[in-house]
């Protein structure tokens, strides 16, 4: 009972002996997030229905997961964030500060859970969709003054849809990866 | 001390990103301006990489459908060999509706007839954001667009410059959330704020209950918000009940609804009077045409200034049929001769007699002979 408790305990969880740090080289950090970007700003004007896949924030999310470092975390998110908010109609500063508290955390959390559960990075990803939206609402209100409408359930729909994306594009991205 | 700052460092590091961005943000709320540089940078580097993906895109596109009107054209000539006459008349009538429902032609025939100096532009690609309604266009600062222009298109307003850049600008549509315009209705002369919803339905608001309007009424600017200039097209509206405190009125927005690739920016907007008819592209009722005078085997064309391009074609056709002595639809003797000269147009009101002598000299010529040259040119046919 005590091993079993233990095993799932592991696979969900994860042992700090067993958790890997894995690295990336820059070059492909760069690439891949200028590719989210990108993916953002031309695909929706031929598949709408693609405007609402947050690609950034997923490999915000990605990064920041398998980096296992905070301090990485704030630094994709800030950079990927004022990056998607110099193509934004947006003040700069908005989609930065949202996603630097998102890297933050998924790297925290990544030192509790183990990451590369699928079920986990499904949870995660839904998580953190929800909480980007919600933040953004919340900032929007109180530094911008807009008054912008927050969809609870279409909120949660998005975050869903992203999170069911994320799951097979962390699979892809895992290949990128180089262990230390 | 440095016990703390190591156990804390990850902390300190967020608190001074995030205060660092915070600053940023408030600098530019509190200056109303943009931090141009890094936006012109951002925006220029993308630029040509969206033009180069559009023109791809659109190269391909039109050399499909430049593949499948071939194969229309292909099947077109077969059906003309069989039914030479009648396919020619329906060519040209179609070759009419083609052009003028060409959304450039369009685009450019609006740009010449409306009073206001616009400028045409290609949508490039969406800002970056999560259901973003805002759209880049590949005009800026070097074509003269100014932060705060229209954008239309023929059928109506699309929304507005929100950012300008040398060579591209921002335009926020009308399904925004953030987005307002001021309105009026056409029949009522009710006024209110157009409002965008974040999805394809926009509604105006800040009308009384009190007010009259009803469903399928037509709202235009009303030039209140010193950015679309009065009489332009909105839409019409969709839903009309009594809210709380005010009139909820939902309004399909007339100007996207051909899709959103070429639009106008206007540089210098006229303001013009709210049309009091109904627009020309909403479906108009039209009478069934009285009944034929004569016992003739078909209807007589229309003539005189209401006619329309098909009329004057058809009529053309049957004079030279006239002309020729030929009756269409009995086929040998080969084709008519469709470039021969007419004699000039008859007078309005004098159809009938200049129709039956030309009748009348048709029978004393002999088929294949050409009539007499015209002093006057030849009905222009379908030019548009």
């Amino acid at each position: 009972m005590g091993d079993l408790h233990s095993g799932l305990r592991e696979d969900f969880i994860g042992s700090p002996s067993k958790i890997g740090v894995y690295r990336y080289h820059s070059a492909t950090i760069a690439a891949v997030a200028l590719a989210a970007i990108l993916f953002q700003v031309y695909v929706p004007r031929f598949l709408a229905q693609l405007s609402y896949l947050e690609l950034p924030l997923l490999i915000t999310v990605y990064f920041s997961l398998m980096r296992r470092s905070p301090m990485a975390g704030v630094a994709y998110g800030s950079l990927i964030g004022l990056a998607q908010d110099s193509l934004s109609h947006n003040p700069l500063g908005m989609f930065g500060i949202v996603k630097t508290l998102v890297g933050y955390f998924a790297a925290s959390a990544s030192l509790r859970f183990n990451v590369e559960n699928h079920g986990i990075r499904l949870v995660i990803s839904l998580f953190f969709c929800f909480f980007h939206q919600f933040l953004y609402w919340v900032l929007s209100r109180a530094l911008l003054g807009e008054e912008l409408d927050l969809n609870i359930a279409t909120t949660i729909v998005v975050s869903v849809l992203n999170a069911l994306v994320a799951v097979p594009l962390f699979r892809v991205l895992d290949k990128l990866k180089v262990p230390v | 001390m440095d016990l703390l700052l190591q156990r804390y460092r990850n902390v300190a590091v967020l608190l001074a990103v995030i205060v660092a961005q915070l600053m940023l943000l408030a600098y530019q709320v509190k200056s109303n301006g943009e931090v141009r540089l890094i936006r012109i940078w951002a925006v220029s580097a993308v630029t040509p990489l969206a033009r180069a993906i559009e023109a791809g895109r659109s190269s391909s596109a039109h050399f499909i459908s430049d593949y499948f009107v071939l194969l229309d054209v292909r099947e077109e000539n077969k059906r003309m060999k069989t039914d030479l006459d009648r396919v020619q008349m329906e060519n040209q009538y179609l070759r009419t509706e083609l052009s003028t429902a060409d959304r450039a032609k369009s685009l450019a025939i609006f740009q010449q007839t409306s009073p206001s100096k616009t400028i045409a532009a290609h949508v490039i690609g969406n800002t970056t954001g999560m259901g973003a309604k805002v759209v880049i266009v590949d005009r800026g600062t070097a074509s003269g667009v100014e932060k705060g222009m229209a954008v239309i298109t023929p059928d109506g307003i699309v929304g507005k410059v929100t950012s300008s850049f040398p060579t591209a600008s921002y335009v926020l549509l009308v399904t925004d959330q953030t987005f307002a315009a001021g309105v009026i209705s056409q029949k009522s002369r009710v006024r209110g704020t157009l409002k965008g919803q974040g999805n394809s339905t926009v509604i105006v608001d800040y009308v009384q209950n009190e007010e009259k309007l009803e469903p399928g009424e037509w709202f235009y600017t009303s030039g209140d918000d010193r950015i679309f200039p009065k009489g332009l097209p909105v839409g019409h509206a969709t839903v009309v009940r009594p809210g709380k405190s005010r009139k909820e009125i939902f309004v399909a927005p007339s100007g996207m609804r051909n899709g959103l690739e070429e639009v106008l920016i206007v540089v210098d907007g006229v303001h013009t009077e709210i049309p009091e008819a109904p627009l020309a592209s909403q479906p108009v009722h039209m009478q069934d045409p009285p009944a034929a005078e004569t016992s003739t085997d078909a209807a007589p064309a229309q003539t005189g200034p209401q006619a329309t391009d098909a009329d004057r074609l058809l009529d053309r056709y049957r004079r030279i049929g006239a002309v020729e002595g030929r009756t269409y639809g009995e086929g040998g003797g080969g084709g008519p001769n469709f470039n021969i000269t007419l004699p000039a147009d008859p007078p309005p009101g004098a159809e009938k007699t200049e129709s039956s002598s030309t009748n009348e000299k048709a029978k004393e010529q002999r088929p294949g002979q050409q009539p007499k040259p015209s002093s006057q040119p030849a009905p222009a046919g379908t030019a548009r």
